[in-house]
């Protein structure tokens, strides 16, 4: 998104110190497999247009993320997709407090850490960990391996003696498949999947319990993107680790994620789990977006049906009102204009227990076979 | 299609192991030792001490500096020790550069001059880095107003020629010591490097590990000197390197102009401008102080050249 971050003052100041006992108390608390362990309410970004150099009007906003609600919970990958633009990394930004959200809540085990500051930050930070998209730019070349993946131990000296932080990063190095020997090389000497794993082993470093990965795998070839998969699927049954996958390839997304979320121009337009979404999607753009996927197989390919979007993303500067996919949807009706779609099961579905029966943000939500696999 | 990726996929951690095993035997075989100099910095060192137009400026500023610390070492005459009745004389034994308008020996002048240009060259580089250096990065750090305010100013100064402003400023103050004149180009020459310092902090801000490191929850302090600073500091370096060779020529132009260093400081510039006008009836006055003033600009030039071309990563 347009705006660079900003050094927030959050991250210096001291916080009040009652919040550092409440959040190291709720820190402590154990979640037990398949309960909510972070829920985003609401959550709303805006990114303000501004003009003028010195005396600046904020003459709009780009409204990245606009609303977003869901729930992650432990032990299960959350998937989100969506195409290039519509929020996915803004989320991953601002679950991570490296944004501060315009609006909304992000409950991790029900306190809100969008309003910790401080040292409370801090100790949740060691909680919620971040894997990055690009493995050339998230690793600094100035920093040794060893560097990189023991600097979380100086930051939260608690978590790690001093002396034993060279045996703690050699064994990381070892848990992500990694020579423990290469503890002295720099980033410009290993390849792209091998600079992921050290990305991995850095955000393993503090054992957190939340990993946010965005667009982990997109930067990298596809047989190491598999490597990479399967390594995070193996510590995700190691460390008990709950993972928010954010990616814009639907088949790595269904072959990792335990439930997925599909997002349009800053908004969630349908969540499932994977088979509710892959096989029983009830959202239009949902089953556009898979009628786009590649079939490997040449008569299933001549079977799928394609769905065809007409024009472009609109801007999310000046979204569509109402529904935001209505521009570009072959069902749009006056009441998509009129009224913006909530994320709820479809009346229709409501009392089915049918698999078409979960979240989808449209009023003509019906089920429709894309894939036929 | 998920299962696509199961099919093609080697098991991960076979794989990893069969990596690890044979890395294990070639780091044991090969010298264990060398990995530890592989930095970015001990790269760009190996890569100058092998190319020719480093070591040649490398050792002509060595050699400047010694002069221009020991001047005495090279030359027993003094260079304000003058005889005017051997004005213009050409060169004889024992004064191979022969005497100047006042009579003074031109090799001495040539040599004590060294120190004026070499000190002015050096000092105003350091004290633009820093000044320049930290303006710069703080504004492109924090942003904001700091930064909104911090770059008009840069743009003030950076309006005001330099020449001009020299011929404005320094012809009205009545002595001009080597610090006066020191100050007033810093003062007039840190917006380049300010600009420079502001552009690749804000580059480095940008990167994904300093979110990374913000994601890990390390504080403004360690942000800064850690991952900015060793990343944003490299063309600072490099633009200062090449700008202290203008810096010397800069201070031979004010002396040249009048307006820059004063008798009884020897310089090259001052040197240049009074032969300059005689420079038909004796050549060798002017020859030599501008031949050492040429040759100087040039290997701090070329060091700047090698160390850019050294520490730029897209030249890997």
């Amino acid at each position: 998104m347009p705006e660079n971050p900003q050094p927030t003052a959050a991250d210096s100041g001291a916080g009040a110190p009652d919040d550092v006992a409440r959040v190291e108390a709720v820190m402590a608390e154990p979640v037990s497999r398949g309960e909510p362990i972070l829920s985003v309410r609401n959550l709303v970004k805006h990114f303000p247009l501004t003009q003028g150099i010195v005396f600046r009007r904020q003459v709009g906003a780009v409204r990245a993320v606009d609303g977003v609600s869901f729930d992650l919970h432990q032990g299960e990958t959350l998937g989100i997709v969506g195409e290039s633009g519509c929020g996915k990394s803004t989320v991953a930004k601002l679950l991570m407090n490296l944004e501060r959200p315009t609006a909304g809540e992000v409950l991790y085990k029900g306190e809100d850490i969008t309003r910790l500051s401080g040292r409370a930050l801090k100790a949740v930070r060691r909680n919620i960990q971040m894997v990055f998209q690009d493995p050339y730019t998230s690793l600094n070349p100035r920093m040794t391996v060893g560097d990189i993946i023991g600097e979380p131990f100086d930051i939260h000296p608690d978590v790690a003696p001093r002396g034993d932080r060279r045996r703690k990063v050699q064994e990381l190095l070892d848990v992500v498949g990694l020579n423990p020997e290469y503890i002295n090389r720099y980033p410009h000497q290993f390849s792209g999947g091998q600079r992921q794993r050290i990305g991995i082993a850095r955000g393993l470093a503090l054992n957190p319990e939340i990993i946010i990965c965005d667009e982990p795998v997109s930067a990298l070839d596809v047989s190491v993107q598999a490597q990479v998969i399967n390594l995070m699927e193996k510590l995700q049954d190691e460390f008990n680790l709950s993972y928010m996958f954010i990616a814009h390839d639907l088949s790595v997304v269904r072959h990792i994620s335990d439930r997925v979320a599909v997002m349009y121009l800053g908004k969630v337009v349908e969540v499932g789990t994977d088979q509710e979404i892959y096989e029983h999607p009830t959202h239009p753009y949902t089953q556009a977006l898979l009628s786009a996927v590649p079939v490997p197989d040449p008569s299933g390919r001549d079977q799928r049906e394609r769905i065809v979007l007409t024009g472009d993303v609109p801007s999310p500067a000046n979204p569509p009102s109402g529904c935001r996919f209505r521009t570009r949807c072959w069902k749009a009706e006056e009441r998509c204009a009129a009224e913006i779609p909530l994320l709820a099961v479809p009346e229709r579905f409501k009392d089915s227990d049918t698999p078409a029966a979960h979240e989808s943000a449209c009023h003509f939500a019906e089920e429709k076979d894309v894939v036929h696999a | 299609m998920p299962d696509q990726i199961e099919k093609t996929t080697p098991d991960p951690v076979g794989a990893a192991g069969a990596i690890t095993d044979a890395a294990v035997t070639g780091a044991a075989t090969a010298a264990p030792k060398r990995e530890k100099a592989r930095s970015l910095g001990s790269d760009a060192w190996y890569d100058l001490r092998r190319n020719p137009v480093f070591v040649i400026s490398a050792l002509l500023i060595l050699f400047l500096v010694v002069v221009s610390i020991w001047p005495g070492l090279f030359s027993s005459t003094s260079p304000n020790d003058c005889d005017i009745t051997k004005s213009r004389h050409t060169a004889e034994s024992g004064h191979p550069f022969g005497y100047n308008l006042q009579g003074c020996d031109v090799y001495a002048r040539t040599v004590y001059g060294a120190r004026a240009s070499v000190t002015v060259g050096v000092c105003v580089t350091v004290g633009v880095a820093l000044l320049g250096g930290i303006l710069g990065g703080l504004a492109g750090f924090f942003g904001g107003w700091w930064d909104s305010i911090l770059s008009r100013i840069t743009d003030i100064f950076f309006g005001i020629p330099i020449l001009l402003g020299g011929l404005v400023f320094l012809s009205v103050i009545n002595s001009r010591s080597i610090w006066v004149v020191m100050g007033f180009m810093i003062a007039l020459a840190w917006p380049q490097i300010s600009r420079i310092a502001r552009g690749s902090v804000i580059s480095a801000k940008q990167q994904d590990y300093v979110q990374a490191a913000r994601a890990l929850g390390a504080g403004t302090g360690r942000i800064m000197l850690r991952h900015i600073l060793p990343n944003a500091v490299a063309p600072v370096i490099v633009v200062a390197t090449i700008a202290l060779g203008t810096f010397v020529s800069l201070e031979a132009t004010l002396s040249f102009l009048g307006v820059g260093l004063e008798a009884p400081t020897v310089s090259w510039g001052m040197d240049i401008s009074t032969a300059a006008v005689q420079y038909r009836n004796a050549p060798h006055m002017l020859l030599y102080p501008a031949g050492a003033l040429s040759i100087t600009v040039l290997a701090f030039i070329m060091l700047g050249d090698a160390v850019r071309d050294a520490l730029d990563p897209k030249l890997r």
